[in-house]
């Protein structure tokens, strides 16, 4: 399997803050590709620089082959870009919109309708509204209608799915599995681990730095074993009960439970009667397993 | 009505034009509760919201918060409670203690009690050593604590947070949500939404809005019962999976 996206020691400042430094990165071709990491991490700035909407300061990046510098015209015309923020023109309707987007690709919008058919045929329910009064789930479906409208061969998502329901989101990402099986590649950044996990591979970014790059199941299995689940009828004083206590290396909130990363030593039952002595009622603690989620805190802790 | 609600509302409703947004909601929230008012996207969350806040005159229906009518009080309910909207944002070219104080002003804080205020909330969050600094300048993460900072900065009873943990990473989500559950534990109500399910499991009692109505309302061990769900996610999916609204 070729690449679709190599990157080669990419840097970027913007005057002494280091956005990206020294990223390397290859995306196969046809992958459902994550990238994750801390707000601030770099990832919208190696959008911008995959889009050919920045030039890197060092480094190189091609995609499908072509150099984001020399072809950055070929590169637009073959892959399609959804921003972080809606960059859609607010005040044009719903077809409007479309209509724009295929004229400046030159391409009609029966030409390709195929690929944004299962996209777009909620929006198409109302041609006439204006961009600017659709909300959450709507935008970001006619963003991605209008990202693919030139059936591009590579997908760039800067976290798509912000502030978009749970419902729609398991919708958007169905999309996605039905793309990638069309062969277009899709690099997706978000800050829902749940998608996450829904990647072939991601690659962990902080400080503008990969630091892993792995399918989210061996990512997870990375973490070792020392994990438990903690709770108690009084969850805020179990969490900075539990933070006093040598033994417990890291404790988090994770749902309806606590997660609790533990070093050797580390005895569940003698701990639950640590804590009713202290008052707390209900206690429970039991093993648990570590998921990308977690991976993300202990980097993010650390760096 | 429970003595201890900080908000009542009955048969609150919204309509624009031949649209209902909100469609005839009761609840109530008690004092120092932790309320998660969840909903699929366009089900009318915002729009109740700004009814509760006294922005926005509801059509029909009553309600009461911290004291005050939603309809006929507007003013009052103003002074007395926060209000942090998914595109709050502090004015960059000022420093964050300017900004503190922009906002204690515009709450009509007095005067004397504006210092020391700022200086319990920057030790509280954490912030000694940025207060000098431009709001453009401070790290990424730390930006949802100074808007939860600016938006409490009067002590309000009720904070109204609407997806204030939109798009933020997982760290920096559970750092905002121990500020929400320290403000909880000193007795401020909050009422909150989020799109992140698991932030949902932290609340006291949760709320999920479908097409206007709100469809369920319980604590969230009660609700994952009722749905025979082993989360929050799960319950959410059947209560929202029907709404037609779209957006």
């Amino acid at each position: 399997m070729s690449d679709a996206i190599v990157t080669e020691g990419i840097s970027k400042k913007y005057g002494n803050i280091t956005a990206l430094d020294g990223v390397t990165l290859s995306v196969p071709s046809g992958m459902l590709f994550g990238l994750i990491g801390p707000d601030g991490a770099g990832k919208t700035t190696l959008y911008k620089i995959l889009s050919t909407l920045l030039l890197p300061d060092n480094g190189a990046a091609t995609i499908n082959g072509m150099d984001i510098r020399r072809d950055y015209r070929k590169i637009r015309a073959s892959i399609g870009y959804m921003p972080e923020r809606f960059s859609l023109y607010p005040d044009l309707t719903v077809s409007e919109n479309l209509k724009f987007f295929a004229s400046l690709y030159g391409v009609g919008i029966r030409d390709n309708f195929d690929l944004i058919a299962p996209v777009f045929s909620q929006l198409a329910k109302f041609p006439d509204r204006r961009a600017g009064a659709l909300s959450g789930g709507m935008k970001q479906k006619l963003a991605l209608s209008c990202a693919l409208i030139h059936r591009p061969k590579v997908l760039l998502l800067d976290e798509p799915t912000t502030g978009v329901d749970a419902v729609s989101r398991n919708e958007f990402w169905a999309m996605l599995s039905t793309l990638r099986e069309k062969g277009i590649t899709i690099l997706v950044s978000t800050s829902y681990m749940d998608e996450a996990q829904r990647c072939e591979r991601i690659a962990m970014i902080d400080r503008g730095r990969i630091l892993e790059v792995n399918t989210p199941g061996r990512l997870a299995a990375g973490l070792g074993r020392n994990f438990y689940n903690a709770s108690a009828r009084e969850m805020y004083p179990l969490l900075q009960a539990l933070r006093t206590f040598p033994e417990v290396k890291n404790c988090y909130t994770f749902g309806a439970t606590l997660h609790v990363v533990t070093a050797d030593g580390f005895d569940a039952a003698s701990t639950v009667r640590r804590l009713e002595t202290m008052g707390l009622t209900d206690v429970k603690i039991y093993p648990a397993t570590g998921t990308v989620e977690d991976l993300f805190i202990k980097l993010a802790e650390n760096g | 009505m429970d003595e201890n609600a900080v908000i009542s509302v009955k048969d609150l409703t919204k309509r624009f034009g031949s649209f209902t947004a909100v469609d005839r909601i009761s609840f109530e929230v008690r004092q120092g509760e932790i309320f998660g008012f969840l909903g699929a996207n366009g089900a009318g969350k915002t729009t109740a919201i700004r009814m509760l806040c006294g922005l926005s005159r509801p059509t029909s229906g009553s309600g009461q918060v911290a004291g005050y009518d939603i309809t006929s009080q507007p003013e009052e309910i103003k002074r007395r409670i926060g209000y942090m909207s998914q595109k709050f944002s502090l004015y960059e070219d000022l420093t964050v203690t300017e900004n503190l104080t922009l906002f204690a002003t515009i709450y009509g804080m007095d005067r004397k009690l504006t210092g020391p205020r700022i200086g319990e909330v920057s030790a509280t969050l954490g912030m000694d050593g940025m207060m000098n600094t431009l709001a453009r300048d401070i790290p990424v993460g730390w930006k949802q604590k100074l808007a939860f900072a600016a938006t409490t900065i009067h002590r309000p009873e009720i904070v109204f947070l609407d997806e204030p943990t939109g798009g933020v990473d997982p760290l920096t989500r559970r750092k905002f949500w121990e500020i929400i559950y320290r403000a909880s534990s000193e007795g401020m109500t909050v009422f909150v939404t989020t799109h992140y399910l698991d932030e949902a499991e932290y609340c006291n009692r949760i709320s999920i809005m479908v097409d206007g109505h709100i469809e369920a309302l319980d604590s969230p061990a009660r609700l994952k019962k009722r749905y025979g769900a082993q989360t929050i996610d799960e319950v959410f999916r059947i209560v929202a999976k029907d709404a037609r609204r779209g957006d």
